[in-house]
């Protein structure tokens, strides 16, 4: 069958564009409309999850502070466009503006470590991740900045010619609420993102990212700037962290410090190694039942009623337990990812003289 | 005028000093080794070069200075490295190794006519292109890492100890390939402890001490000298 399905990639590309097309009122008649809302953080996350494959899956740079580009374009949002500070910029000018200061984020924690690598570089990212959060915490004082732990509300919502895309609206006689139309807001961004991932991979500077990966020393040797090849992955993926952030911003309505703390960071690294790293469909996939599969736990309570007329364990104790064995599983039977890219694959599937050179590669700090 | 010219080039690690003060020259087409025993600071210089570790001294590569530049400006320069241990790219295939090789080139077709030429020097290579590089025998890695530094078309080759961890037929063979390149007019830079096998490759030779040059002069008179017959030769 699958064979007969890439014999046909355009039938391919328009039943996905259909499917993609319909896909919340489905979701919504089917299932209700809060999945609609899980629906809209599935593409978020995929934003989230490709940004950060720049940097750990591309370049091979282990960055646990992820969530604080996230946090950083999303609070630009709530200041331009929230009564926190009393401005009101349009959607199309904030989103901008978070992804460059993201960017900029990122090559300022890019800049001090760029000596490091693998487990150091991690720590130093993880502390980095942190420091935002911390800050938008205690920001509140003595000039009030992010309204402290309790954060800002009140975000404006995305509209497009005065259409906003909160409340209910009447459309050829259906009530469509905000989700829905978020759910086309992110669709775009989400096919943007994965045209600019895929483009960036292929690309000379992808070449780059791959070399200094695989050997740092060779990659310089072979006339690469990985100074600044380096600081690039880091401001690329940082970029669409901070559009992911905004989204958020605008889709939620309400941000506090909370939302950004090293669990997301985790979450994000989680899609990509589960889905393949370096591999765009394996972190789409990654991201897509990181998404889903905590969600649709929550109904283990209502499974444990339904199978033994009490609740036993609560469901949100039991949740992260089967996440976590989903997890474990996954890692023992499909180490290299769901869907690992080709390089990947040779990885697990090499002898051991590779594994060797990965280790040696992993623990070299000399740079 | 010489290709390369090293002066009073000093290597240190913190406290360390690994090399302290070496002066070295290679004329265009020449095939040099620098020989020394574990820890004399040979590998030392030639990051030095490379500038993978800070030098002091003026190193000039035809009349331009280089010491002191980082090193990817270094090897756009025209000089390429092949790493000790040989750092080649171990998940990208052969073929996306020796394209890497060339990164810094714009001409397709020269790149596609040197990668002939490459696959035409170590057929092995040809037979394996489309597998991971990390999968290679020790032997194949080292013929790839050099056939890689040979995509840049470098004016100067740099090789780190390419004897190092192989089978001796191996070495036989790598060796053969070196002095092939040679003969095709790539000036080389040889660094080996095997001191024996560079002497008999090269034309010229500097026998390294403690992080400075004790002798240097053509192999052959080198080869005959008794304190290194004593010192490196076995005898």
């Amino acid at each position: 069958m699958l064979d007969g399905l890439r014999r046909h990639p355009t039938l391919v590309f328009i039943a996905l564009g259909i499917l993609l097309a319909v896909l919340p009122f489905l979701t919504g008649a089917t299932l209700g409309n809060s999945w609609v809302r899980v629906l809209d953080f599935v593409l978020l996350y995929i934003i989230l999850a490709l940004g950060l494959n720049i940097v750990v899956g591309y370049a091979g740079l282990l960055d646990l502070g992820y969530v604080a580009f996230y946090a950083l374009g999303a609070y630009l949002y709530a200041w331009l466009a929230s009564p926190h500070f009393g401005i009101h910029l349009p959607f199309w000018a904030v989103l901008p503006l978070g992804a460059a200061l993201a960017g900029l984020f990122g090559v300022l924690l890019g800049a001090p470590t760029l000596r490091l690598r693998g487990d150091y570089l991690a720590i130093v990212t993880l502390g980095f991740g942190e420091i935002i959060r911390i800050f938008m915490n205690n920001l509140d004082h003595p000039v009030n900045v992010t309204n402290g732990p309790q954060g800002i509300n009140q975000i404006d919502p995305v509209s497009l010619g005065g259409f906003a895309f909160a409340g209910r609206h009447e459309v050829l006689g259906m009530t469509i609420t905000g989700p829905y139309f978020y759910y086309y807001l992110f669709l775009a961004f989400t096919l943007a993102s994965i045209f600019i991932a895929m483009r960036l991979q292929h690309s000379r500077i992808g070449r780059a990212w791959a070399a200094i990966r695989e050997d740092e020393v060779a990659a310089a040797a072979m006339g690469i700037n990985t100074r600044n090849v380096k600081l690039l992955a880091f401001a690329m993926g940082a970029a669409f962290g901070g559009l992911a952030g905004g989204l958020f911003a605008s889709f939620q309505g309400f941000i506090s410090p909370e939302s950004f703390n090293l669990w997301e960071s985790i979450l994000i690294l989680c899609m990509i190694v589960l889905g393949g790293m370096g591999h765009i469909p394996g972190v789409i996939l990654g991201a897509i039942l990181l998404t889903v599969l905590p969600e649709a736990l929550r109904y283990i309570g209502d499974w444990q009623r339904a199978a033994l007329g009490h609740v036993v364990v609560d469901p949100n104790d039991l949740r992260m337990l089967v996440f976590g064995l989903a997890l474990v599983l996954m890692m023992i039977y499909r180490p290299a990812g769901m869907i690992p890219s080709r390089q990947r694959k040779r990885e697990f599937a090499a002898e051991d003289g590779v594994a060797e050179q990965e280790q040696a590669s992993l623990y070299d700090t000399k740079a | 005028m010489s290709l390369l010219a090293a002066r009073r080039v000093k290597v240190a690690y913190g406290g360390i000093h690994a090399v302290r003060g070496v002066d070295l020259e290679i004329a265009e087409g020449e095939l040099v080794c620098l020989i020394g025993a574990n820890g004399a600071g040979k590998s030392s210089f030639l990051k030095g070069v490379m500038g993978l570790v800070h030098a002091h001294g003026e190193i000039q590569l035809g009349a331009q200075r280089i010491s002191g530049l980082p090193t990817h400006a270094i090897a756009r320069l025209g000089i390429a490295l092949v790493p000790e241990g040989r750092g080649v790219f171990g998940r990208l295939s052969v073929r996306e190794n020796l394209e890497m090789g060339a990164f810094t080139r714009k001409d397709k077709t020269g790149i596609r006519d040197d990668l002939d030429k490459v696959f035409g020097l170590f057929p092995r290579l040809a037979e394996r292109s489309r597998q991971a590089a990390g999968t290679l025998s020790g032997g194949e890695q080292q013929m790839l890492a050099i056939g890689r530094a040979l995509m840049s078309r470098p004016r100067l080759l740099l090789l780190d100890e390419p004897s190092m961890g192989l089978a001796p037929l191996m070495v036989h063979k790598i060796y053969a390939t070196i002095a092939d390149i040679a003969a095709q007019g790539v000036t080389i830079l040889l660094v080996e402890q095997n001191a024996n096998l560079a002497l008999k490759t090269s034309q010229k030779a500097y026998v390294m001490e403690s992080g400075v040059i004790r002798l240097h002069g053509p192999s052959a008179e080198l080869a005959q000298d008794p304190m290194v017959r004593a010192a490196y030769l076995g005898e």
